[in-house]
C-alpha cells in the first residue's frame, strides 16, 4: 500500500538512513551493547566511548561544552527538568516563572504543575505573528522571578523568538533562562557561546534522529543549578539518572553532526519547497499565511483556507499526511490554543492547516499537494455555506450565529 | 483516525447539494451552527401541497461528520411529511453513521437543522394566511 506524501515534519521526522545504520551497531551481541558505566571491562569502555563521541557532535552543532549536554528521554523531560529542577532548587530566592501562552505543552503543563506548588507564573502573550518581545519579557520579570522560559520556534507557525535579546535582558536582572529547542536546531543557527541562554531543550527525533532522545543543555559558566527529577544511579552529573541508552545516543550524535554538515542544504533545499509550495496557493481567494512567512523557519507553512473546515479539508487530502489547527483533529474540541492566541478568530483557527517540510521532500511531491489541495478547498467551498455568504458579500460577523 | 464507510460515502459523495430561493413561500431553511464552533449547517426544503417534503438541499461548513449527518438528512426526509421529519431524532443519525461520541453533535446539529426549516417553512406559511 502507497502511504500519503509525508507533510509533518515538525510532528516528527524519519530517521535519516545514516542514523539508522549507526545505530544497529549498537545493539546486538556483535555490536557495541555494554553499560557505559561499567568501568571494568571493554564492553562498558566501548560504550562510553561512542556515547562521548556523541555528545560531542552534540555540542559541536550548537556551540557550547560537551560537559554542558545532559542526556534525557526528548524535549518533553529536558523542559520539566529545566523548569521544575530550576524553580525547586531557586525555590528560596523566589516563586515566580515568567513563559508565554503559545508554548509547547511540556512547558506549559510544567508550569501548571509548578502553580499547584504554591509558585506564580506569568504568561505572556504574542504578537500577531507569534513573537514575543524582549520589553514584554523585561516587564514580567520580578525580584522573586528566578526562571524566564520561552520557545525558540514555535511549533505550529514557525515564529521565530529572539533569544539573543531576550538572554541580553535576563542575564542583566539575574534570571536564569530556558530555551525550547526542539523546533530550532538544526534549522537556525545556534551558538550557545554567544547566546546568554542558560538552559536549552533538543529533541532528537525532529531532526533526522531517534525518538525518546534528547538533550538539556545545561551552562557551566556561569553554573546553573537545578534539581533533578529523576533519582536513581548519579548517571549524569546526578541531573538525571538512568542507564544510558548508547544507541539511541550514537543516533542522535550522527543526527546531529549531520545537521551541521548539512545545514546550508537542507536550509536551501526546504526554503525552496516552501516557496514553491506558497507560490501554488497565493493566487487563491481567502487564503492566508498564520504567522510572518519571513520571519519563520522554512520548514513550516502554516495556512487557512477560509471557509472550509481543516478536518474536512484533511480527509479530503487522502494523499497527504499533515496536520490541523482544527477542533476536531484533538479530543479538547478547541481550536489551536497557539492560533487564538495569535489573534486568529476560532472560525480561521478551524481553517488552517499546517505543512511541516524535511529533508526527504520532493519538489513533484509539492506539485501533487498543490493540486491536491486546490482541488478540495474548491470542493468543500462548493458545499461551504460561508462560501456562497462571502461570495454574496455577507459580513459574517454580522450574522448572529446560534452558538452550540 | 479511521472513518467509518457511510461517513466517507456521504463525504466523498454528498447527496442534495444545493441551494433553494430562501423567499419562496413553499421553501423552509433552517441555518444552525457557527463558525467560532466549527460546523454551520444550512438545510432548505421544498415542501409540496399536502405538507410532504418534495426536494431537500443542503450545504454545510464542518467535518466529514457534520458534511455526512446533513447529507443524509436530505434523504432522509424527502418524501416525509413536514411533521414526520420534524421527529428525526439526532441518535437515529448518529447510529445510521456509527459516529463516535465525539462528533456526536454533529448529529445534533442535524437534528436542530430540520426542526429549524420546518418552523421556518410554518411560520412563512402562518405569515401568508
Amino acid at each position: 500500500m502507497s502511504r500519503p506524501i509525508y507533510m509533518d515534519y515538525a510532528a516528527t521526522t524519519p530517521a535519516d538512513p545514516r542514523v539508522s545504520k549507526k545505530m544497529s551497531e549498537y545493539l546486538d551481541i556483535d555490536g557495541i551493547y555494554g553499560n557505559a558505566a561499567s568501568r571494568s571491562h571493554i564492553y562498558g569502555w566501548q560504550a562510553e566511548e561512542a556515547i562521548e563521541a556523541a555528545r560531542k557532535q552534540v555540542a559541536e552543532l550548537v556551540n557550547c561544552d560537551p560537559r554542558e549536554v545532559v542526556l534525557t528521554s526528548g524535549a518533553t523531560e529536558s523542559d520539566n527538568l529545566a523548569i521544575k529542577g530550576v524553580a525547586h532548587f531557586y525555590e528560596k530566592k523566589g516563586k515566580h516563572i515568567v513563559t508565554s501562552k503559545i508554548e509547547h505543552k511540556a512547558v506549559l503543563d510544567s508550569c501548571r504543575q509548578l502553580e499547584r506548588e504554591g509558585y506564580e507564573v506569568s504568561y505572556l502573550e504574542p504578537d500577531s505573528n507569534g513573537v514575543i518581545s524582549p520589553d514584554a519579557v523585561k516587564a514580567a520579570i520580578r525580584d522573586d522571578t528566578t526562571l524566564v522560559s520561552l520557545m525558540h520556534v514555535n511549533n505550529e507557525i514557525g515564529a521565530i523568538n529572539d533569544i539573543a535579546a531576550i538572554g541580553e535582558i535576563t542575564r542583566e536582572k539575574g534570571v536564569l533562562f530556558h530555551v525550547d529547542g526542539a523546533q530550532s536546531a538544526g534549522k537556525i543557527d545556534i551558538d550557545l557561546d554567544t547566546l546568554k541562554v542558560d538552559l536549552m531543550s533538543f529533541s532528537a527525533h525532529k531532526m533526522y534522529g531517534p525518538k525518546g532522545m534528547g538533550v538539556l543543555y545545561v551552562q557551566r559558566k556561569p553554573r546553573v543549578r537545578l534539581e533533578a527529577q529523576m533519582h536513581g544511579g548519579g548517571h549524569e552529573r546526578g541531573m538525571r539518572s538512568g542507564t544510558l541508552a548508547t544507541h539511541q545516543i550514537v543516533g542522535m550524535g550522527e543526527a546531529f553532526r549531520i545537521a551541521k554538515e548539512d545545514f546550508d542544504a537542507d536550509h536551501a533545499h526546504i526554503s525552496a519547497l516552501r516557496k514553491r509550495l506558497w507560490d501554488g496557493f497565493s493566487d487563491m481567494e481567502a487564503v492566508t499565511v498564520n504567522g510572518d512567512y519571513d520571519h519563520s523557519v522554512p520548514g513550516i507553512l502554516n495556512i487557512s483556507f477560509a471557509y472550509v473546515e481543516g478536518e474536512s479539508l484533511m480527509m479530503a487530502f487522502k494523499n497527504i499526511a499533515v496536520s490541523s489547527g482544527s477542533a476536531c483533529t484533538s479530543a479538547s474540541l478547541e481550536p489551536s490554543y497557539v492560533l487564538r492566541a495569535i489573534g486568529l478568530s476560532d472560525e480561521m483557527a478551524h481553517s488552517s492547516i499546517r505543512f511541516s517540510i524535511g529533508r526527504f521532500t520532493k519538489e513533484a511531491e509539492i506539485d501533487q499537494i498543490i493540486a491536491e489541495v486546490r482541488y478540495a478547498v474548491n470542493k468543500l467551498r462548493e458545499i461551504s455555506p460561508l462560501w456562497d455568504m462571502y461570495k454574496d458579500g455577507i459580513d459574517l460577523d454580522s450574522v448572529e450565529w446560534a452558538a452550540h | 483516525m479511521a472513518y467509518n464507510e457511510k461517513v466517507l460515502d456521504h463525504y466523498e459523495n454528498p447527496r442534495n447539494v444545493g441551494s433553494m430561493d430562501k423567499g419562496d413561500a413553499t421553501v423552509g431553511t433552517g441555518m444552525v451552527g457557527a463558525p467560532a464552533c466549527g460546523d454551520v449547517m444550512r438545510l432548505q426544503i421544498q415542501v409540496g401541497e399536502s405538507g410532504i417534503i418534495e426536494d431537500a438541499k443542503f450545504k454545510t461548513y464542518g467535518c466529514g461528520s457534520a458534511i455526512a449527518s446533513s447529507s443524509l438528512l436530505t434523504e432522509w426526509v424527502k418524501g416525509k411529511t413536514i411533521e414526520e421529519a420534524a421527529q428525526i431524532k439526532n441518535t437515529d443519525i448518529a447510529d445510521e453513521l456509527a459516529l463516535p461520541p465525539v462528533k456526536v453533535h454533529c448529529s445534533v446539529l442535524a437534528e436542530d437543522a430540520i426542526k429549524a426549516a420546518v418552523s421556518d417553512y410554518k411560520s412563512k406559511q402562518g405569515d401568508s394566511e
